[in-house]
């Protein structure tokens, strides 16, 4: 009997402990309850609550690859717990068997820009709220295929930039066509050009002329094919030899159709030789190999190195002027300027080299195109001291106004 | 002796491309011609099979080409243009007719240069704009969106990128003489374009040094000693 009463005693005693436990445990919300996966409770960890997505959808207005990824803040970011750290993202695409993360956002942002996706590709979404104890996911949401808009409205400053370029170009054609006379300033490495077929000619050796190693798609290709027509007159008129190596194909034909012209408008179309103009190989080194043998066997007087060109750079205008050769170089290829600077008589750099095309053709078209880009350097100028001048005014007077109206003008350049 | 014919090979076209540095010789006529013999022939068949076969057969017939390739290969009629295109550039073997030939020559030309337009109007204009602007000087902070300024020295450093870019962007100008203030600063654009090609130089040679180095390497370590010892 009182075996029974003490076991009926110890079920009322655990009865009594386990209400008011059961009663605190149910004030814990779940998510904030850790558990191992046997369901074991470990510790108690304040996670954030989720953020909610509200927005997935191709990016608007631009040129494609992108997803714009949008969401209601955590209730614990800036307001509850205040714990949220910020947001990963995750993507997955149909084909995938896993989201991968892709981006992450700070605390109190509310939207995310996927700028890698493949157009045409269906990708889900779900952003995970994080915090230092653990990260909390969202809904998932997608089926979203990103697309190119026909106009890309985050290149509207860029548009203006090129139109107003353009614009100036168009305008000084036609003023070029119409007759007014187009003032450029000279360029020395082109007074020399006469001077150097001369040389050749006195000297009864060949021109050697390299219009760089890419095709003519390259625009430098194509002002140094350009300036092959004047040299290829002067050498007609003074009835000099050309050699031309070439390493493209198109370049090949390109090269032979402007020197015949060239002999045409000289009046010789007999002097002309498609041998002028010979194919070697697409190879770079290759090319150099064969170029360096034709200087030190044929020495020619005078070396013409126009269009772009890569490490071959140095090792032509070292042969050359070991062989006492007058150089003329010309590219717009940073990298490679230093060493034509160094060893070459004269240099068109950068942009001098489109100058001299335009020069001396004194085509409306190529003067015209020419004068429209001293345009856009009168922009860039204006821009650069304008706004160095106001931000500096800004971080000094610490005004918002000044501050504001030079950001905006700057956002003017940020061209995506 | 471990004797590997290709290592040797190697070595021996090496040093006598090298010869060269001491004079025009037999030697390095025989490398060269090998040079681009070899060259010449690797991009026909390279054009061949990346071009031709793969982008150009592989789209107008793709019933020949899927005989060679386990891929998946679709019918694209685009590719009759390019086949045109290719036509028309291989009629100047035909001199009466030739003249066609300068059509796709326009078009190629002419398309690159338009695609071209917004990226070097991106990347050498605008973006070059955009990393130019920078306060001279100013309080050490990025509040508000000031780009910081890291002290006096970096206040120094972004006025030479200011002048630097201002009198450089002078000395392209092609419109004005450089006479009077314009020529002054011309001639300051000339003094940094110099140094900062002074710089490149240095740089690219030491580039140069390790390309000889790794030529070294070679001959010392996989040549000789690999052969002898």
């Amino acid at each position: 009997m009182k075996n029974r009463f003490s076991r009926v005693a110890a079920f009322g005693l655990v009865l009594l402990l386990a209400v008011p436990f059961s009663w605190l445990a149910a004030q814990v919300e779940p998510d904030t309850v850790m558990q191992d996966t046997t369901g074991m409770i470990m510790e108690q960890i304040d996670l954030p609550r989720p953020a909610h997505l509200t927005l997935v959808r191709d990016s608007e207005g631009d040129a494609g690859g992108s997803v714009t990824i949008g969401w209601a803040l955590s209730l614990d970011d800036g307001a509850g717990d205040d714990n949220v750290t910020g947001y990963n993202i995750y993507r997955m695409a149909s084909d995938d068997d896993e989201f991968e993360m892709v981006g992450t956002a700070s605390r109190g942002m509310t939207e995310y820009e996927d700028a890698t996706t493949t157009d045409g590709v269906t990708y889900y979404y779900y952003v995970l709220t994080t915090s230092d104890a653990g990260g909390s996911k969202s809904d998932i949401s997608g089926g979203v295929v990103s697309s190119a808009q026909w106009f890309n409205t985050k290149d509207l400053d860029t548009f203006v930039i090129g139109f107003i370029i353009c614009f100036s170009v168009l305008f000084f054609i036609f003023s070029a066509q119409k007759g007014k006379k187009l003032y450029l300033r000279k360029i020395a490495g082109l007074e020399a050009v006469d001077e150097a077929i001369g040389r050749a000619t006195e000297m009864g050796r060949p021109i050697l002329f390299i219009p760089g190693i890419l095709d003519v798609d390259d625009v430098q290709t194509i002002a140094g094919i350009t300036i092959l027509g004047r040299v290829a007159r002067t050498i007609a008129e003074y009835d000099t030899k050309i050699n031309m190596p070439v390493s493209r194909s198109i370049v090949l034909t390109t090269a032979r159709e402007t020197i015949r012209q060239a002999y045409i408008a000289a009046g010789r179309p007999d002097a002309y030789s498609d041998d002028m103009v010979h194919y070697v190989t697409d190879e770079q080194f290759g090319y150099v190999a064969a170029v360096d043998g034709i200087m030190v066997r044929e020495k020619p007087a005078t070396c013409f190195y126009i269009g772009a060109f890569f490490a071959e750079s140095l090792i032509f205008a070292e042969t050359g002027h070991s062989i006492g050769a007058i150089q003329i170089a010309g590219t717009a290829m940073p990298a490679q300027l230093p060493f034509f600077v160094a060893a070459c008589d004269y240099t068109l750099i950068g942009e001098e080299l489109f100058a001299a095309s335009a020069y001396l053709s004194g085509e409306p078209k190529q003067l015209g195109s020419l004068k429209g880009q001293d345009v856009g350097k009168i922009i860039a100028m204006s821009a650069i001291v304008l706004l160095c001048v106001l931000f500096t005014v800004a971080a000094i007077t610490e005004s918002e106004s000044v501050l504001s109206l030079a950001n905006t003008i700057k956002g003017w350049f940020s061209a995506s | 002796m471990n004797f590997d014919v290709g290592i040797w090979i190697g070595a021996f076209l090496t040093l006598g491309i090298v010869s060269f540095l001491y004079k025009d010789n037999p030697w390095y006529k025989i490398c060269e011609a090998i040079f681009i013999g070899i060259s010449a022939g690797y991009w026909i068949a390279s054009l061949f099979w990346q071009n031709l076969y793969s982008k150009l057969w592989a789209n107008l017939w793709p019933a020949l080409v899927a005989l060679f390739t386990r891929f998946e290969i679709t019918y694209e009629l685009l590719y009759v243009i390019a086949a045109v295109l290719g036509i028309m550039m291989l009629l100047r073997l035909i001199p009466q007719i030739g003249w066609i030939s300068r059509w796709p020559l326009a078009l190629v030309v002419g398309a690159t240069a338009g695609l071209q337009f917004i990226n070097y109007l991106v990347s050498n204009g605008v973006k070059q704009v955009y990393n130019t602007i920078v306060p001279l000087f100013g309080p050490i902070s990025d509040a508000g969106g000031i780009p910081p300024v890291q002290g006096w020295g970096e206040g120094v450093g972004n006025a030479i990128i200011l002048i630097g870019t201002f009198t450089g962007l002078i000395y392209f100008f092609f419109s004005k003489e450089h006479k009077g203030f314009f020529g002054g600063a011309a001639k300051v654009g000339t003094w940094f374009l110099m140094i900062t090609f002074g710089a490149s130089f240095g740089y690219t040679v030491m580039s140069r040094m390790s390309l000889l180095i790794g030529r070294i390497d070679f001959l010392v370590n996989d040549w000789i000693i690999g052969t002898f010892g």
